[in-house]
């Protein structure tokens, strides 16, 4: 059966990607990266993007290229400054690049807020840091808790282990981190996958992130392709 | 440690940290590991203790590194090492890992220290300067989990204090410490101040002092924290 969400090539299913597009990465870690549909932005135009991802890139391959290549002009994520992220930093200090740097579960929760209709929540992580500049601070039951606001993205440029054609979604190990969140929160939700299956073949219940939430799906060209190692 | 001779040929090693600290955690806890010594706490706890070891991408159960060629790719911890799975663990994404520690379902986040107040609070992301560290999950571990064990050492290498009446780096929580490990001691924080329970072999409650800007309170002489390993 071919499904409309079935992309022939991770060329195509991000072709339309436009300038300005916020960009909801998924990753942790090395794993769980859409490594091939990063391949493919190199090679697509699009400019003065956002992206919002857990680190600046790592080395030189992946998330890193698009950064050489001037296409990214704000990173949203938690940890900017790894030892690795050294091209990140570069156009950083050149001031050639914005940075808004949140701690990790705030990111995670705000992206969840996009995707569930929460219009803002508060929470006691950051107070009193600089992560609460800028902030309304509140006492909620006798706690201080910072007002955060939903992260939605343009696009989440994601990976899973297996797709049905109808667009369900199965993760693998500790490499699903973000991509089940972001696919939650933008109403263009590109998939990497290693393995494509026809509906049914996945259990519903086993389903991880249900397919109204993915409107394109792709094999994987290269399975091997590891940007962070 | 600091240049001081008898501080350091007292100091404790990564390794009888780490060893002090999986001592001290309750049987059952469910524990968040950061980067750096914490990583090695996992290595002495028992296995019939119940302990379990969570990990902020997304896994209940993390088990000891795999053999060498039995590593998988889809299978690693919050430091982007390796891991396998302990029977009973559990996987999921970042929005339910985060649920977990912000929602105080963590026991215990063991976690590097750069500086600690008399009062509990945590520097450990960063230092002063531009482009410089990273948040990743420690704002939220260090608010969310029901206690923080920090782990540094006692002072920087030219001496400087790290254990400090207010701290001078950028913070990542406050009052949220409950226990201080370090290589010349164990101090608890309490709602009265910092108290020494134990000092490394060889020092006494003076020696810690010395290298402790709060007035540590003492409840009788220290316990000692013994030397076993070198790392």
């Amino acid at each position: 059966m071919v499904s409309d969400k079935v992309y022939p090539s991770s060329k195509a299913a991000i072709a339309d990607i436009p300038d300005g597009a916020t960009i909801l990465l998924g990753g942790f870690g090395g794993a769980g990266i859409p490594e091939n549909l990063l391949v493919a932005m190199a090679d697509h135009p699009a400019r003065d993007l956002t992206v919002v991802t857990n680190h600046a890139g790592f080395g030189e391959r992946g998330l890193a290229v698009l950064l050489r290549q001037g296409k990214v002009k704000k990173i949203i994520c938690s940890y900017a400054f790894h030892r690795s992220a050294f091209v990140f930093r570069e156009l950083f200090l050149e001031g050639k690049i914005e940075l808004e740097q949140l701690p990790q579960g705030t990111m995670a929760e705000r992206i969840r807020a996009a995707g569930a209709g929460i219009s803002a929540f508060y929470t006691p992580t950051g107070v009193g840091t600089q992560a609460a500049e800028g902030k309304e601070t509140r006492t909620i039951n006798g706690r201080d808790a910072l007002l955060e606001h939903p992260l939605p993205g343009d696009v989440a440029i994601i990976k899973a282990h297996r797709a049905d054609t109808t667009g369900n979604l199965t993760y693998r190990g500790t490499a699903a981190n973000f991509n089940p969140v972001m696919a939650t929160a933008a109403p263009l939700t590109i998939v990497e996958v290693e393995e494509i299956v026809a509906p049914g073949v996945i259990a519903p219940e086993s389903v991880h992130t249900p397919s109204i939430y993915v409107q394109r799906v792709v094999r994987g060209e290269d399975l091997d392709l590891r940007s962070e190692t | 440690m600091t240049s001081d001779p008898k501080l350091e040929s007292c100091a404790l090693k990564p390794a009888d940290i780490a060893r002090r600290v999986a001592a001290e955690l309750p049987d059952g806890a469910v524990v968040n590991l950061g980067i750096g010594i914490p990583t090695l706490v996992g290595n002495y706890v028992e296995a019939g203790r119940g302990v379990m070891f969570m990990a902020e991408n997304g896994i209940i159960g993390a088990g000891p590194r795999p053999e060498p060629g039995e590593e998988d790719k889809d299978y690693i911890n919050a430091s982007r090492e390796p891991i396998t799975t302990l029977p009973g663990a559990s996987v999921f994404g970042h929005a339910d890992a985060f649920a977990m520690i912000r929602g105080g379902h963590i026991d215990i986040a063991i976690m590097g220290a750069l500086q600690v107040s008399a009062r509990g609070d945590l520097a450990n992301w960063t230092v002063p300067g531009l482009g410089k560290g990273g948040i990743g999950g420690a704002m939220d571990l260090a608010a969310g989990a029901r206690e923080v064990y920090a782990i540094m050492a006692h002072t920087m290498k030219d001496g400087g204090l790290k254990l400090l009446e207010e701290c001078s780096y950028p913070l990542t929580a406050k009052r949220v410490v409950t226990k201080l490990f370090t290589d010349i001691a164990f101090i608890e924080i309490t709602p009265d101040g910092p108290v020494l329970r134990e000092a490394a072999e060889g020092l006494t409650t003076e020696d810690v002092q010395a290298v402790s800007e709060p007035r540590l309170l003492t409840n009788g002489p220290p316990g000692v924290l013994s030397r076993e390993e070198t790392p």
